[in-house]
């Protein structure tokens, strides 16, 4: 019983979100955007805590569990496929990757 | 109010840290504001008393993934990533988008609001601290997802250690 509104929590969520969407969309650095989809899920967590935290049902927290296993999934495979790329191609640049545009 | 004060300078913390996240140009630096975000947003799961997912943000991403990242960006060049233009060409399209889905999101909160207001927030049980809460519905209600989880962090181990690997044979 924190007495926050529960929309506030909606709004950080939303503001975390675009930021982490303005990252996606602008940077060429791939693994800065990695990091934004970091972002976007944390944006979604709070949003399923707050909701979690509202009903007074842990449901929400478990949903957010599963969130952070696929965060984990991502950057893993992410990371590799960096790796790999970088070995290649010799860039981190998403802009630079273009073989597929020709 | 101290929760409400607690609240705000935990959120202005996740803000101001994710906007460095996405304009510094050298990635250590993203991963270290990072780090930070990852914390303020766990303070919030505390503040709403989810505290198994606040030791699990901290020891699965701050102490997980976060390290992952550090490791890659060794491995890969910096100094060079460094002196790059951060941002690609189509950076003002891409913001402007943006700037149009914040104030659909902010318009259709405000729009919304009532809604949410379904009475105060229920008091957890008190009988059952939350790890064994959270426990309780995961083992009982989503053992089929946990077991698809596993599985899938499986998949994912296997496909990075292969994408990582020097040669496919």
């Amino acid at each position: 019983m924190t007495g926050i509104p529960v929309e506030y929590f909606l709004l950080l969520g939303t503001g975390l979100f675009t930021i982490g969407v303005v990252g996606v969309l602008t940077r060429r650095n791939i693994i800065i955007i990695l990091m934004s989809i970091e972002l976007i899920l944390n944006a979604v967590n709070i949003n399923l805590v707050a909701f979690s935290h509202l009903y007074g049902n842990v449901n929400g927290q478990v949903f957010a569990l599963f969130v952070i296993t696929d965060a984990v999934a991502e950057a893993a495979v992410g990371l590799g496929l960096i790796i790999a790329l970088f070995r290649n191609k010799e860039t981190v640049n998403a802009d630079e990757i273009d073989l597929l545009k020709w | 109010m101290l929760a409400q004060s607690v609240f705000f300078i935990l959120a202005a913390v996740a803000l101001s840290s994710g906007v460095m996240v996405i304009t510094r140009r050298n990635p250590v630096h993203s991963v270290i504001w990072l780090i930070v975000t990852l914390f303020s947003v766990g303070g919030i799961f505390l503040l709403q008393y989810a505290q198994f997912l606040f030791a699990v943000q901290i020891i699965l991403y701050v102490g997980g993934i976060m390290v992952l990242y550090l490791f890659v960006i060794m491995l890969i060049r910096v100094e060079t990533v460094a002196k790059q233009a951060p941002y690609g060409r189509q950076w003002p399209i891409g913001l402007g988008a943006v700037l149009v889905l914040a104030a659909e999101l902010i318009y259709s909160l405000h729009k919304g609001v009532e809604s949410f207001h379904l009475g105060p927030p229920v008091r957890p049980p008190m009988d059952m601290n939350n790890t064994e809460a959270v426990a309780g519905v995961l083992y009982n209600n989503y053992m089929l997802p946990v077991e698809i989880a596993s599985l899938l962090l499986l998949v994912a181990m296997v496909g990075a250690v292969l994408m990582a690997k020097k040669r496919f044979e």
